[in-house]
């Protein structure tokens, strides 16, 4: 029992207090938790109606198709927490693979590095604008948006050059596995890890929360809002440059039309998860709940079959709607108590 | 005395430059254009630029009213696209029938998002984002994911057609220009707009109808949008959902912006609003003219709209 | 050794000389008192000595040693704290979560200590009075443990020089016990602290030393206890102090008539709202003057917004003029000639980036337009009318509302208010955080308009300003009505002595 009530308190006001705290509790769990069980049910009513989807490889798939979009919705939690929004990522993320792709040939680090230097550049330019000439971090990143698209076509001669990636150990990346698993899902798997760390046990993570929480009351505070800001959007682009190049491993060359809607299908994802867009609360184990929930779904669209495939973005898009509300809602709920 | 001059001039700048900076640099890139641009002052390319530029600055009218609310419409470019999925299904029962259904759908477009924001309370990025994921793909949904062809002759005349030597297309952008100025300046829902984007509290402590307005200006642009999108069938006699009107909240937001309307809401700049999609439509066509590819034009695109917000941005008030 | 020396500070900002050769000394274990009225340079002083501003003249020692400090964090960092009348935490993150920002205990892997945080966390606050559950977001604790929260914090960075901007504003009568309690503690391990209120009785009580500010110069610096209080008062306000024994602090008029046997124009019956408001019930009469008193927190805000529809009620009834609003929304309620004027005045009042016409305008839109369409010249005529009869200094009509003084924003507010015709005025701390001229002209107002037979409803928590304007006081305690005074017992005395009367038993002591 955690309440060690001052015994002067009137009994009604402490039963006030109780109840107020018993609903914040059972509020705040449905917030951290609601996809998390949304997507338990939907996977024990996919298990028994569709026999397919119970077969290993099935999930193997979801988990690899949902590897990218969850290294991306990963990033945009943390940016989502300090109040901001990155709708750069998709971009980033085809730039990433184009990058990728390009610098195969310069061996495996190459392929590796080009993206994470170029879309963490471009993370930094995000941050330091946002944070150091107060832009509203939609606008600063929607003009990242086109200008890092921009750039994607002008390395790829307009979008018409698709460059094969030469690398064999970084092709093997993207199609190997490690106990039938492909490897690309370790890698998201072991960077989620160190981000719930991150963020929940390190004073970083803390002033991320602070920063989303109340930024002028952050910085009073003690804590580097700024840096902290560009921090975020650096993590954001390099997550987005690094799942670009794990595609662009998969598919064995850097795609030039795909990532138009990826940023919107990350917030989508985080916002599902329960992490709140005017910042300062939200889990990375939500996010997680969030991306395997849309990629199940996408999963079962594709499994029916003669579904035409645009249901999966109005399904995305009814679901994103029922959360914000349903959330609005509870979060009033905890305000009144 | 030099320096109080000289900051005093550069305080004029910062205030000057946000309103009208649009305008002067609309001025340099035509001067430009008329002596390095062969063909620039023909009627045949402006009359070209003029109908590009037609639909976004119809769809930026919209944006900017939601904008002065201090919201924002995502799902803008969606509606266009519900529109022109609508049309050749009810292109059977005439144009009147297919026009009134694709606004009515700008209609429900609307209302949902305006009731997400004014009733609910929902963020309006937020709100929007919902049918800007759903919208369109409700639209290549309903027209079948297929290209179809428009050839009602009377739908097509409202697209390719002239009326005085100018396209309609263009007529019926600059009478809603004028129709939405005039909301804004002269009626009485146009300062409650205003007033709404400068401090909504205060609004609804004066007793005014916020939650009406609100939902009206989202009305507004989604029936903008949808005429857009109407407009946009009919001029490529054709209507691909999964093409119309992609990526046109980009250029709203940035014609709105560069126009000189602040995102904080309270204040709509529409003659701006028109500047400034016509300075987007010529930095595309002069980057064109002199070959410049499409890449480079879209980074161009991207500075222009930070440098547009970063001179209007609000000095950190305290 | 003094512990902090301002010496001759200026500070000028364009128009404005806001700091006029201050100097000021701070010693160690001392509680010395900042007091002055709205734009005496109080916060201007603090905000120099805290780093958020440089000063333009003068200097700045701190432990002897000559000091600059080019950001709060620089003076946090050598040990000065700030606790504002706003709490400035987080309130979406845990108690001990904000306790710890910035200082978190890490384990050997250098990953933050849990456990330990809320273990210290909750002993530590236990010492302050706060023993909520430390896991809870800070949001969900009243205000009064919020701020004890921000001066544990404040006390265990090591500070040295605690600066207190209104702590008590929004603390209970109990909560501010405390609050002495850990101020006597900190001044007996010697840190210094500048207590910034305008209680008096809490000033007598706790500081040692007084500074006065008035208009921007020091006007007075010795020991608390050899100033007499009504000099004190005087010394603040810079009049005469025969002048004020005299006629009282404020502009109101002292005889009035109200027609007893009128029928209520506003009658408010069986307010309740969940928590807040218990079966509110009172009646104005045109022309009368009901003033709502209590503590902060008692309810009159939330009584007066509901009035106006803009506080949810479960239940309750609203007539105006013998009609029957039952709930009114806010729409209805403006239309039936409720009139309600915020307590925040920047956040619910004016429209700042709106010029001074548009404000006063903004209620009465559909009156001066046809068919929807808006006449320039019907709101030129009421925007003229008001802006005369008011007062309002402003270079045009068309000047921003936001540019304007607080005391003219008030009036523009006011003026939105009157156009809309009201029959009830609801007025919420009408003179707060205006300047001393601003503030009889409304006050006379406000007597005019009850005059001329409107029915006013008037909160303020400057107790001389509602005895003197109100022709009745509904004294009101945690959202019940504990008491009426009418007559010869509208008195200060006796508006204390009902408050205190209200007080639970348990609270008696």
């Amino acid at each position: 029992m955690s309440t060690e009530v001052a015994r002067e308190t009137p009994a009604a006001a402490v039963e006030d207090a109780r109840r107020a705290e018993r609903t914040d509790r059972i509020v705040g769990t449905i917030q951290r938790q609601g996809a998390l069980a949304v997507l338990i049910v939907v996977v024990v009513i996919s298990l028994i109606a569709f026999p397919n989807f119970r077969s290993f490889d099935n999930t193997a798939t979801i988990l690899v198709a949902a590897a990218p979009p969850m290294l991306i919705a990963l990033g945009m939690t943390f940016v989502i927490i300090t109040g901001g929004i990155d709708l750069s990522v998709g971009s980033l993320y085809v730039l990433g693979g184009v990058l990728a792709a390009w610098a195969s040939q310069y061996g495996f680090a190459a392929a590796f590095a080009a993206p994470l230097v170029v879309c963490g550049l471009i993370g930094v330019v995000n941050g330091a604008l946002i944070a150091y000439t107060r832009m509203a971090p939609f606008i600063v990143t929607l003009a990242a948006l086109l200008g890092a698209r921009g750039l994607m076509r002008a390395i790829s001669d307009e979008g018409s050059e698709t460059y094969l990636v030469k690398n064999d150990a970084f092709k093997q990346l993207g199609n190997g596995s490690f106990l039938g698993i492909g490897y690309q899902v370790w890698l998201a798997a072991v960077l989620v890890v160190l981000g719930m760390v991150l963020l929940s046990r390190t004073r970083f993570g803390h002033s991320v929360y602070a920063v989303g929480g109340s930024e002028d009351a952050a910085a009073l505070m003690g804590v580097p809002v700024r840096r902290i800001k560009v921090g975020v959007y650096v993590m954001s682009g390099l997550l987005a440059g690094l799942a670009g190049a794990i595609n662009a491993a998969k598919l064995g060359s850097g795609v030039t039309v795909l990532g138009t809607g990826m940023e919107l299908d990350a917030i989508a994802a985080v916002v599902i998860g329960g992490t709140l867009l005017t910042g300062g609360a939200g889990t990375i184990a939500g996010t997680v709940a969030g991306v395997l929930l849309l990629g199940v779904i996408q999963n079962l669209i594709n499994q029916v079959g003669n579904v035409n495939s645009n249901w999966q973005q109005v399904i995305s898009g009814a679901f994103l709607a029922l959360v914000v509300v349903a959330q609005t809602y509870l979060v009033k709920l905890r305000r009144v108590n | 005395m030099t320096t109080a001059t000289l900051t005093l001039t550069t305080r004029d700048l910062r205030a000057w430059l946000p309103k009208y900076g649009v305008y002067l640099a609309i001025v340099l890139l035509v001067l430009y254009n008329i002596f390095f641009t062969p063909y620039f002052l023909t009627w045949s390319n402006l009359r070209i630029q003029l109908i590009q530029v037609a639909p976004v600055v119809i769809v930026a009218l919209g944006m900017a009213l939601v904008i002065g609310t201090e919201g924002i419409d995502l799902s803008v470019g969606s509606v266009m696209a519900l529109a022109a999925a609508l049309i050749p299904l009810y292109l059977g029962y005439g144009v009147a029938a297919a026009v009134l259904v694709s606004l009515l759908a700008g209609v429900a477009v609307g209302l949902i998002n305006g009731v997400l924001v004014a009733r609910v309370g929902l963020q309006p990025i937020v709100a929007t984002l919902a049918l800007f994921v759903g919208g369109r793909g409700l639209a290549v949904v309903i027209s079948g994911g297929q290209l179809k062809d428009v050839r009602n002759p009377d739908l097509i005349r409202l697209g390719s057609g002239d009326l005085l030597g100018i396209p309609i297309l263009v007529w019926v952008a600059a009478v809603l220009v004028l129709v939405v100025a005039f909301v804004v300046r002269r009626t009485v829902f146009g300062r409650r707009l205003l007033a709404i984007g400068g401090n909504r509290r205060a609004t609804e402590l004066a007793g005014l109808p916020v939650k009406r307005v609100l939902i009206t200006v989202y009305v507004i642009c989604s029936v903008l949008a949808s005429i857009a999108g109407l407009l946009s069938v009919a001029r490529i006699q054709s209507s691909d959902a999964s093409a119309v009107g992609l990526l046109i909240e980009l250029s709203a937001i940035t014609a709105v912006v560069v126009g000189g309307t602040p995102l904080t809401g309270g204040r709509v700049r529409v003659l701006g609003t028109v500047a400034g999609a016509l300075l987007m439509q010529l930095v595309i066509a002069t980057m064109i003219k002199h070959n410049l590819p499409p890449s480079t034009t879209e980074i161009a695109q991207a500075v222009i709209i930070l440098v547009a917000v970063y001179v209007a941005r609000e000095r950190k008030a305290r | 050794m003094p512990l902090l020396e301002v010496s001759d500070v200026s500070k000028t900002f364009p128009g404005v000389r806001a700091l006029d050769q201050v100097s000021f000394t701070l010693n160690p274990g001392e509680v010395h008192a900042l007091v002055g009225e709205n734009g005496a340079g109080k916060s201007t002083l603090i905000k120099v000595i805290t780093g958020v501003y440089q000063p333009d003249d003068g200097e700045l020692r701190y432990q002897g040693e000559p000091a600059r400090f080019g950001t709060p964090m620089d003076a946090q960092h050598a040990g000065i704290s700030t606790i504002y009348q706003e709490v400035n935490l987080i309130p979406l993150m845990s108690v001990s979560h904000n306790l710890f920002l910035g200082r978190e205990p890490r384990n050997r892997l250098g990953l933050l200590d849990e456990g330990r945080m809320h273990r210290e966390a909750r002993a530590i606050l236990a010492g302050y009075g706060v023993t909520a559950d430390i896991r809870l977001p800070l949001g969900t604790l009243a205000l009064g443990a919020q701020q004890m929260v921000a001066l544990a914090r404040a006390v265990m960075i090591d500070a040295k020089v605690v600066i207190m901007d209104e702590p008590t504003s929004s603390l209970e009568p109990r909560e501010v016990e405390t609050l002495f309690g850990v101020i006597r503690e900190l001044h007996a391990r010697g840190i210094g602290i500048v207590y910034v209120s305008h209680r008096l009785d809490e000033l007598y009580r706790i500081c040692d030393a007084v500074t006065i500010l008035r208009d921007g110069r020091v006007v007075h610096t010795g020991r608390l206890a050899d100033l007499e209080r009504i000099r004190l008062v005087a010394l603040m306000l810079g009049r005469e102090m025969s002048e004020i024994r005299r006629e009282g602090a404020t502009a109101f008029s002292s005889e009035k008539a109200v027609d007893t046997g009128a029928a209520p124009i506003l009658r408010a019956s069986g307010l309740t709202s969940r928590r807040k408001l218990h079966d509110i019930t009172f009646d104005v009469r045109p022309g009368e003057v009901v003033g709502l008193g209590g503590l902060l927190g008692a309810g009159r805000s939330e009584t007066i917004k509901a009035i106006g529809g803009a506080y949810p009620l479960d239940d309750g009834d609203v007539q105006v003029d013998g009609v029957d609003l039952k709930r009114p929304t806010t729409v209805q309620a403006v239309r039936n000639g409720i009139a309600v004027q915020p307590e925040d005045r920047k956040a619910e009042g004016i429209v700042a980036g709106l010029s001074v016409r548009e404000n006063i305008a903004l209620a009465v839109l559909p009156k001066v337009s046809r068919l929807g369409l808006v006449s320039d010249a019907r709101i030129d005529a009421i925007v003229e009318r008001y802006m005369t009869r008011l007062r309002i200094k402003a270079s045009s009509p068309d000047q921003l509302v936001g540019d304007l003084s607080g005391g003219n924003q008030q009036k523009v507010l006011l003026a939105r208010l009157l156009a809309t015709g009201p029959k009830v005025l609801l007025l919420d701390e009408p003179t707060r955080g205006i300047d001393v001229g601003a503030k009889a002209e409304v006050q006379s107002l406000i007597d005019e308009l009850a005059a001329e037979g409107i029915g006013v409803v008037l909160v303020s928590s400057d107790a001389e300003e509602l005895i003197e304007g109100a022709d009745r006081v509904v004294v009101l305690r945690d959202g019940v009505v504990v008491g009426t005074l009418t007559g010869a017992s509208v008195t200060t005395e006796d508006l204390m002595a009902t408050i205190a009367a209200a007080a639970p038993p348990e609270e008696a002591e």
